[in-house]
């Protein structure tokens, strides 16, 4: 069962599997149970659901006739890419068919004079850069999973990484995309240029979770390897210096490439995990890329080493060659499995706060932490304000589960409270539908779900996702008022 | 509140979201055509306005947080767009998307709905990439908050970017919330004499090497290439562009203002937006270049069908961006694909039932 529960009427139709298989091969349904197994869950596995089929089909015209017929029938249909994401938002629906984009994986054009790759959803993150590599140009979003995440869902979720703050989100370096609407049309949003006649949906699309349409081919944006790339480590006695050192950076005028901090546990699970030469002992870190040309950067190393230093850095290590840099990196892009490391299992959360309330919301997180007797490390894109606070549990100690989940609801409506929002770069799906409830009020959600119903007025696209009900949120206020110890009084609730 | 610590002067506060909100209930109850008007500075920009009342968004004004190391700025959107960019300007920073004002009277909301950026866009931002966040109305006069001043924000959808470029057709602008980035520490335009299609093979030669190229522009049979950075990185930079520094200060903003004497004169001007190694397109004598080969403006009374069909083939489209004496041919902006026809319609049903907000501003059936 989902830990949430799918609120809909189910709409079982299971003709639909011999109908799938009569526009698709044999080999492009399961529907057997063995076989949906491995699609019961993403990246977020303490959600898990089997879907009533599978459909992985090859072609763009294949992927019309299966939104065709699930369309006449209506019956749910959900877009899996590489099935990395952590908020579920591609958990399978009971009566739904789970739409794979797992085969799409051509790239289809590099064109170095225009900066772009057409590449089919399925291509992995990393695959591009690697691929565009010959040309000196590279994809910039970097999500920690990009070995193994594909466009596709990097779009659906409007990934980040710890290169946003110079780079931007994937919104920022998507032209165009190619989409099926769950009528089984196609049409593109986008195009080969700067800008497109007409509303901006390229940029609705990208986050929209599924909802509004299935990705069947992106244009992304190439950039071209920067000349150099340089990192710096420092290490602090305690986190508000370090969140201050990044506030003088940002202040100084320098855009880093990447800006990232870690707090002591983090630090001693990626250590022991990576050997990344981190100081065991520091209650935080900041790596900080600086990248560009060779001028450039070598004038930003020295000015970014002595705002450090100023801040209160207890050591700043510049990397002495690529392999030290790497390694630096290395420890944080495996912050989550080294801490999957040395718990059982753990909770990533994904708030993004305005940087200036870092110490504070930490402070709250440590609190919280002793309050619901489960450690927590802290990894954060600093730059960008975006905090993934990973929860340590047990899911064999009875309980420990619906605690994390509580806890990590708390800390996403701290984020709402001190100015920011539930998530930053992993999607609602289903894991923050509740939260939602916290951010936007009835008429916000109304317009959200006007919103969807242009895009699919049957609401059969990912239903149930990204957006509360009204009646989910109805809920959630009085379950919070039940328990008579509401986090936050003095908020506005619905 | 803005933070104490900025330097410069904040623009006149003035909060009128009571009495914006209920003039579009009541329009909406009545079915009353409003036409929402900012400075007016780019009223000529997309198809003419004929409404029943005219909704004045510029006594809503003033900055409603900003704090320099935020990288982050909200602002009433009748806030005069000059004064934003001086405080900003005083505290080191700037707007990514280097807009144009076409007028002193151009505010933020305007800017924002209008979605045009200048010189800077290809190298730094869009005006909806630079969007953070907004409070808005929608046609049924309800006040709606989407995204926020945080720079990573996926909770629902992006309506605050749908909102740029989106000509007032959807909803009123209350607030917008806009990424910052710090103004470079120097800058440096080099001039060199080159024939159109040569200035377009270096601009794509140079898009794909990393150097700190902040604008591209090809006027007159001359290439401009301004440069950002410290002295290093000038001196740097002005060795792999070659040519010769321009002593002349307010190219690149007379170009954002289409002050060049290329733009002058009664004929239509035409913007055509195209992939940005697409070659030569020569519809018309007069013409200007942008954006790294991207954008080329027309000074002409071009065939729309022409044209557009030109546009499309070098992957992008066209739009008549100044009618001239009001005898230009042709609609102002492409016309879309079926599926996303519909999918406007909707999305106009969506936010404006009534059809009261700006209505045939972009397409007829908006």
């Amino acid at each position: 069962m989902p830990r949430i529960a799918d609120e809909r009427q189910l709409n079982p139709q299971p003709q639909v599997v011999h109908e799938l298989l009569q526009v698709l091969p044999a080999d492009c349904v399961l529907a057997a149970e063995d076989e949906l197994a491995p699609y019961e869950c993403d990246g977020l596995s303490a959600f898990r659901q089997r879907p009533m089929a599978v459909a992985l089909p090859t072609t763009v015209e294949q992927v019309q006739a299966v939104m065709r017929v699930c369309h006449a029938a209506a019956v749910p249909v959900v877009a899996r890419g590489a099935g990395t994401g952590l908020s579920g938002g591609a958990l399978p629906l009971a009566d739904g068919v789970l739409l794979s984009l797992a085969r799409f994986t051509r790239i289809l054009e590099l064109d170095p004079a225009n900066l772009t790759a057409r590449v089919e959803p399925g291509v992995r993150n990393l695959s591009i850069s690697e691929a565009a590599a010959r040309h000196g140009l590279y994809y910039a979003p970097d999500p920690s999973s990009q070995i193994a995440c594909s466009i596709g869902g990097n779009v659906a979720e409007n990934a980040g990484g710890v290169h946003c703050l110079k780079y931007g989100l994937t919104v920022h370096n998507i032209l165009k995309l190619k989409l099926v609407s769950v009528e089984g049309e196609v049409f593109e949003v986008g195009s080969a240029a700067f800008d497109a006649p007409g509303l901006d949906l390229l940029a609705l699309m990208n986050g929209s979770e599924g909802m509004l349409a299935v990705i069947v081919e992106a244009t992304v944006k190439l950039l071209p390897r920067a000349e150099r790339a340089q990192a710096l480590l420092a290490a602090f006695e305690d986190v508000e210096r370090a969140g201050a050192a990044v506030a003088r950076i940002i202040a100084s005028g320098i855009t880093p490439a990447g800006l990232e901090m870690m707090d002591n546990p983090a630090i001693r699970a990626a250590e022991d995990f990576a050997h990344a030469g981190y100081p065991r002992d520091a209650a935080a870190i900041l790596i900080c890329e600086l990248d560009g040309t060779n001028a450039e950067v070598s004038h930003d190393v020295m000015r970014v080493r002595e705002i450090l230093l100023d801040g209160g850095a207890t050591e700043v290590r510049t990397a002495r060659d690529e392999a030290e840099r790497l390694a630096f990196w290395k420890g944080r892009k495996s912050a989550f499995p080294a801490v999957g490391r040395i718990s059982p299992d753990y909770y990533c959360m994904d708030g993004t706060i305005p940087r200036r309330e870092l110490s504070a919301v930490l402070k709250r997180i440590d609190e919280l932490s002793e309050h619901y007797g489960l450690r927590v490390a802290n990894v954060f894109h600093a730059g960008d304000g975006n905090l993934h606070p990973l929860i340590l549990y047990d899911a064999n100690q009875p309980g420990e589960l619906d605690r994390a989940e509580d806890f990590g609801g708390d800390i996403l409506e701290l984020c709402v409270k001190v100015g920011g929002t539930v998530s930053g770069e992993h999607g609602v799906g289903v894991e923050k539908l509740n939260q939602m409830c916290v951010q936007f009020n009835t008429e916000e959600l109304e317009q959200l779900h006007a919103l969807k119903a242009a895009f699919d007025p049957a609401g059969t696209l990912n239903p149930g996702k990204a957006v509360p009900t009204l009646h989910r949120c109805a809920e959630f206020g009085a379950m919070h008022v039940h328990h008579g110890e509401l986090p936050f009084p003095e908020l506005p609730r619905v | 509140m803005p933070d104490a610590s900025i330097r410069g002067e904040l623009p006149p506060e003035r909060d009128i979201e009571v009495e914006l909100r209920e003039q579009v209930a009541a329009a909406h109850a009545a079915g009353t055509t409003l036409a929402i008007a900012g400075g007016g500075t780019k009223a000529f920009y997309g198809r003419s306005l004929e409404t029943a009342a005219t909704l004045d968004v510029t006594p809503h004004q003033g900055v409603v947080a900003y704090e320099p190391t935020e990288l982050a700025i909200t602002v009433r959107a009748g806030t005069p767009l000059a004064a934003v960019e001086a405080l900003l300007d005083a505290n080191g920073q700037q707007l990514p998307f280097e807009p144009p004002h076409f007028g002193a009277a151009a505010t933020v909301g305007g800017a924002v709905a209008a979605g045009l950026s200048g010189p800077r866009r290809p190298y730094a931002a869009s005006v909806r990439d630079a969007v953070l966040g907004v409070r808005m109305l929608n046609g049924r006069g309800q006040v709606l908050d989407f995204g926020g001043r945080v720079m990573k924000n996926v909770a629902g959808y992006d309506v605050s970017r749908l909102m740029a470029g989106s000509l007032g057709v959807l909803g009123v602008l209350l607030e917008v919330s806009l990424k910052v980035m710090p103004k470079p520490v120097g800058k440096l335009t080099l001039l060199r004499e080159e024939p159109l299609e040569r200035a377009l093979g270096l601009m794509r030669q140079w898009a794909g090497r990393s150097l700190n190229l902040t604008a591209t522009a090809w006027a007159d049979g001359h290439l401009y290439a301004r440069l950002c950075g410290s002295d290093e990185a000038l001196a740097e930079g002005r060795g792999a562009i070659g040519g010769e520094p321009l002593a002349a200060r307010g190219f690149w903003t007379n170009l954002r203002e289409q002050r060049l004497a290329a733009f002058d004169g009664p004929e239509p001007l035409w913007r055509v937006s195209v992939a940005p190694a697409s070659g030569p397109l020569t519809l018309a004598e007069r013409q200007v270049v942008e954006w790294g080969g991207g954008l080329r403006w027309f000074k002409a009374d071009l065939d729309p069908v022409e044209t557009r069909a030109a546009a499309q083939a070098a992957g992008g489209h066209a739009t008549l961006f100044r009618a001239g004496g009001g005898t230009a041919r042709g609609d102002v902006f492409t016309p879309l694909g079926e599926v996303s026809a519909r999918l406007h319609r909707r999305l106009k049903q969506a936010f404006d039932p009534a059809g009261i907000l700006n209505p045939g501003r972009m397409y007829p059936e908006l």
